[in-house]
């Protein structure tokens, strides 16, 4: 850089630091450092989509009239014209017929919805299986709960203010979910509807929800959870020189700046391709809504369909004491599986912090198989999501393949509950799988593909050594051993006060890593490195293999016969 | 590993992976030049590359501009809208393009040695600590709210109190919902008119088999709007009609069908959809919204699906003048369930 800053730069830059004390500002974040690694451009993802939502949003907003008043359309679109309809319906018409570009942006922004929250929970599911949720990060797991949950509803709201056949279906159920609240869901109801189902209340009120409180809560969140990855510094994977008290990447200025403001581009570009080439939510074919009407094939947008499935899968219970009505039915898929979603969400990082006893700071990233427990969880948790997502298309998948919908239910009611076990427990096995096949791989080198004929006459394949940094990569987790909660008598023989907890614990614990392959210790690496043939020098240490760049090796070819 | 839950406040952090154990850290490996950093004719090549790319954008977005001027709003091609077409390549290709630019100029042209940063504990010092402490002390000792409860207990009340506002100022959302959701607009003698075209039902209009989508006459009265449409989304009712022989009424409602003809409540009972496949052969009708099915030659039984309720049946006669009219409002409340219904 020349030394000499041109004084029409130098001036505001003055200017702004004797205000603001800019230089500190820029001095100490600039050159801020980001870890590499394509899944942590999740999150990314999701940042670039909200930003391309606020834009496409605001563009809309100077069309849209968020009124049910009802009027006779005599708009552009001549299949429709004479119809009676809402305000917000026909000005959706508009925005889509009338105005050059409003269809693109109205499709740009769909679209964007559906990546933003698509985004989202594959990001969650990035932080969970790599564990980025534990200490310190639980805030910010937290933060992401609560964006998920707002992401939902922002998702669905805007969904039901176009007023068509759709959007009106929606909020039926809607309406429906509300009143299988106990107690208070007809008084809510009446309060949120203005009356009775639909009025003319509501899409004037999901408005402002739609446009202002909700995405002013997810700013605040967003920049919040920003922050706070900023303040923890990004977490990394393990790998040579990669510790738990540093972090390497690049800087911000300039290569993550020019990396993640292109990104933002490419998000953008490609919501804007898929508006120009997908349709999507065609409301001039559904037609405005009329609560006597509806189309066959009803389908929410697809973070609705997991809740969807739920309350068709569900028997149909409901209870009548003392002159009240309680519609299971309708009350535990509606309300309860969003309500179960936040609630393992949000207890899940302190249930491990206290399996584990581990109180300590990690920034290094696990990889899924070295926490077989955690991944049989994600993965149950993802079959549970999965079912329930297929059951919400039960009648697609019937007149598709040619079953009885009948079937499918009862299959998925069954299933809902067995498959997720199956899965965890497929999962845990195939973890730990991987775990034996990383130590044997640490012991014994990998397979080079020549077959040797040794002197007896007896076949073995060479084994390879592992290069330094991958043997090195395989090793550098965390040994977890069940927790050990010892004899629990004090010098006198008296069992501790908190015994049975402590029990309770030693025996989840038990539970979580008991099964779990450990990596081999020194000695058992010295020990297999010993009695390996191979080019062994009989101290089983790392040795300087003769490997392309001349690094260290370690597990040394030791030779093991083939079957 | 440790079980240590009381650890607090150091500032450097804990080695808490097994790195190192049993195989030493190697460190970082050595940076591997690009072809770009050691071929000044491949950097060229990469920056005319960026280059093109952002050039490219430019002109697209041009492009954008002259595509918005000319093609028409309402003109096709292709079965696509063209100008949405138009408008949506050229903007979302331009984006592309300056998007890729800037991530190729990054990853091939920008130096790309790895930076190591170090990692600081996220919790403060315990002199940080002791001191953020004493400061919140010596702002309570001075305010004195410990040794003045009077005041502490009445500012606390004050607040609280406070929060009452907002929520009484909520209490215009809505009207309170009384029994309205137990009544429709259907009365004794209201005439059944066709949805759509509001024209009078006989029952000969009905053929063997056939359903009718149908709605109160007294609907036409109401200002249309939030009215109508209110006691239409509960008012709605589909009639059938089957062999008399095929019906299996209970013992009440022998006399609520004219010569096989019966009229059930469009609105399911489930979360409310319109239901609206009917079956002839097994007289059942289906919501499509969740599948349930209701069995209309028994009492609108459920036979299938989530739905709790038996689709509530309106008795229906025929008036002097030979019209279908009901016989009075339905006898249980229509639709979704809710907590008063009882
Ligand atoms: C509006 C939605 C969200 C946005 C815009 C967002 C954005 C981001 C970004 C840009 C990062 C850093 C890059 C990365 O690791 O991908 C990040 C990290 C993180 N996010 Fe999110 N996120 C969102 C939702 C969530 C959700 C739903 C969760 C989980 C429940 C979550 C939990 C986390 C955690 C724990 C980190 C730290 C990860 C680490 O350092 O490895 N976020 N988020
Ligand atoms: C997380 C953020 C958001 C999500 C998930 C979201 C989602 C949606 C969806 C799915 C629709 C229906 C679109 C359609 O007609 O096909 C919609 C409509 C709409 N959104 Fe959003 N939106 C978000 C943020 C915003 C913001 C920030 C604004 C305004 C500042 C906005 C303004 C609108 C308007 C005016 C409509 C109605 C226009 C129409 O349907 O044609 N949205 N939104
Ligand atoms: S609304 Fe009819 S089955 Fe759900």
């Amino acid at each position: 850089m020349s030394s000499a800053t041109p004084k029409a730069v130098s001036a505001p830059l003055e200017f702004l630091d004797e205000r603001v004390g800019l230089a500190k500002l820029v001095k100490s974040n600039l050159r801020k450092v980001f870890p590499d690694h394509w899944s942590f451009l999740l999150g990314e993802i999701a940042l670039y989509s909200f930003i391309v939502l606020l834009l496409s949003g605001t563009f809309l907003t100077l069309w849209f009239k968020p009124s049910m008043q009802e009027i006779v359309y005599n708009g552009a679109y001549g299949p429709m014209q004479g119809l009676h309809m809402s305000e917000a319906f026909a000005s959706t018409l508009d925005i889509s017929f009338s105005v050059r570009g409003g269809l693109l942006m109205r499709q740009i922004h769909h679209w964007a919805a559906m990546l933003f929250i698509g985004a989202m929970t594959i990001h969650m599911l990035r932080v969970f299986f790599t564990g980025a949720f534990r200490k310190p990060r639980e805030i910010n797991w937290l933060i992401g709960t609560i964006l998920l949950q707002l992401g939902l509803i922002e998702g669905f709201t805007g969904y039901s203010l176009p007023d068509d056949l759709l959007s009106g279906t929606g909020l039926r159920f809607v309406e429906g979910l509300i009143r299988s609240v106990p107690v208070v869901g007809t008084y809510v109801s009446f309060f949120l509807f203005g009356g009775e189902f639909p009025g003319d209340a509501i899409i004037p009120r999901l408005y402002p929800i739609h446009i202002l409180l909700l995405p002013g809560l997810i700013l605040a969140l967003v920049a919040a959870h920003i922050g706070l990855v900023v303040y923890h510094k990004h977490t990394q994977h393990t790998g040579s020189g990669r510790t738990n008290k540093n972090v390497v990447g690049y800087p911000l200025m300039p290569v993550y700046m020019a990396k993640a403001g292109g990104f933002f581009f490419i998000v953008f570009g490609v919501t804007a391709l898929m508006g120009a080439l997908f349709q999507l939510n065609p409301v001039w074919i559904y037609g405005p809504y009329n609560a006597a009407q509806v189309g066959a094939g009803t389908q929410p947008d697809w973070y609705m369909g997991w809740v969807e499935g739920g309350l068709r899968i569900m028997p149909n219970w409901e209870t009548h004491i003392a002159g009240f009505t309680i519609s299971w039915n309708i009350f535990i898929p509606g309300v309860g599986l969003l309500g179960l979603l936040a609630v393992v969400m949000s207890i899940y990082p302190f249930i491990e912090r206290w399996v584990t006893g581990d109180n300590r700071e990690h920034h290094l990233l696990d990889k899924p198989r070295n926490q077989p427990t955690r991944t049989g969880f994600g993965v149950a948790g993802m079959t549970f999501y999965g079912l329930l997502w297929i059951g919400g298309g039960n009648d697609i998948i019937a007149t598709t393949f040619h079953l009885a919908i009948n079937d499918i239910t009862w299959f998925l009611r069954i299933a809902i509950f067995i498959g997720p076990v199956i899965a965890f427990m497929i999962t845990k096995r195939i973890c730990i799988g991987l775990q034996r096949r990383d130590r044997d791989k640490l012991l014994h080198g990998t397979e080079s593909g020549i077959v040797m004929r040794l002197p007896h006459g007896e076949f073995i394949e060479v084994h390879k050594p592992l290069p330094m940094e991958q043997a090195y990569e395989l090793a550098a987790h965390d040994r977890q051993e069940p927790l050990d909660i010892g004899a629990g008598v004090d010098h006198n023989g008296v069992e501790a006060p908190n015994r049975r907890i402590l029990r309770l614990r030693a025996r989840v614990s038990r539970f979580w890593f008991g099964d779990a392959v450990q990596k081999p210790t020194a000695g058992e690496l010295e020990a297999a490195h010993t009695h390996g043939h191979g080019h062994d020098d009989g101290h089983g240490e790392l040795e300087a293999g003769e490997s392309e760049a001349h690094r260290p090796e370690v597990g040394a070819g030791s030779g093991k016969t083939p079957t | 590993m440790s079980s240590d839950l009381s650890s607090h406040g150091e500032v450097a952090i804990p080695d808490a992976s097994g790195a190192g154990d049993p195989i030493p850290d190697p460190g970082l490996p050595p940076h591997e030049p690009r072809l770009t950093d050691v071929d000044e004719q491949a950097a060229k090549r990469a920056e005319r590359q960026v280059a093109t790319l952002f050039g490219l954008a430019a002109l697209l977005i041009i492009a954008f501009v002259v595509a918005y001027l000319v093609v028409p709003r309402h003109a096709a091609f292709l079965g696509f809208g063209a100008s949405n077409l138009a408008l949506g390549s050229t903007l979302g290709l331009a984006l592309l393009f300056i998007g890729v630019g800037a991530v190729q100029w990054a990853r091939r042209l920008m130096d790309d040695h790895e930076i190591v940063e170090e990692r600081h504990s996220s919790s403060s010092s315990e002199q940080d600590r002791a001191e953020a402490i004493a400061v919140v002390r010596q702002g309570a000792d001075e305010s004195g709210i410990g040794r003045r409860t009077l005041i502490r207990r009445t500012l606390i009340g004050a607040v609280a109190t406070l929060g009452i506002a907002p929520i009484i100022l909520l209490a215009d959302l809505g009207p309170l919902p009384g029994n309205k959701s137990a009544h429709t607009i259907w009365r004794r003698g209201t005439r059944i008119a066709n949805d759509v075209t509001f024209k009078l039902l006989r029952p000969e209009d009905l053929e063997l088999g056939q359903l009718v989508n149908a709605v109160p006459l007294t609907l036409e009265d109401l200002p249309e709007g939030k009215e109508r449409n209110n006691a239409r989304a509960k008012a709605s009712v589909i009639l059938v009609r089957m062999e008399e022989n095929q019906i299996r009424a209970l013992p009440n409602r022998k006399n609520w069908g004219v010569g096989g003809i019966l009229c059930y409540s469009k609105v399911c009972t489930h979360v409310g959809c319109p239901v609206n496949l009917y079956e002839r052969v097994t007289r059942h009708v289906l919501c499509p919204c969740h599948q349930s099915t209701f069995d209309l030659a028994d009492n609108g039984r459920v036979v299938f699906g989530p739905a709790a309720r038996s689709l509530p049946q309106l008795p229906i006669m025929v008036d002097a003048d030979g019209y279908l009219v009901a016989q009075s409002d339905f006898t249980e409340p229509v639709g979704p369930s809710y907590w008063e219904r009882g």
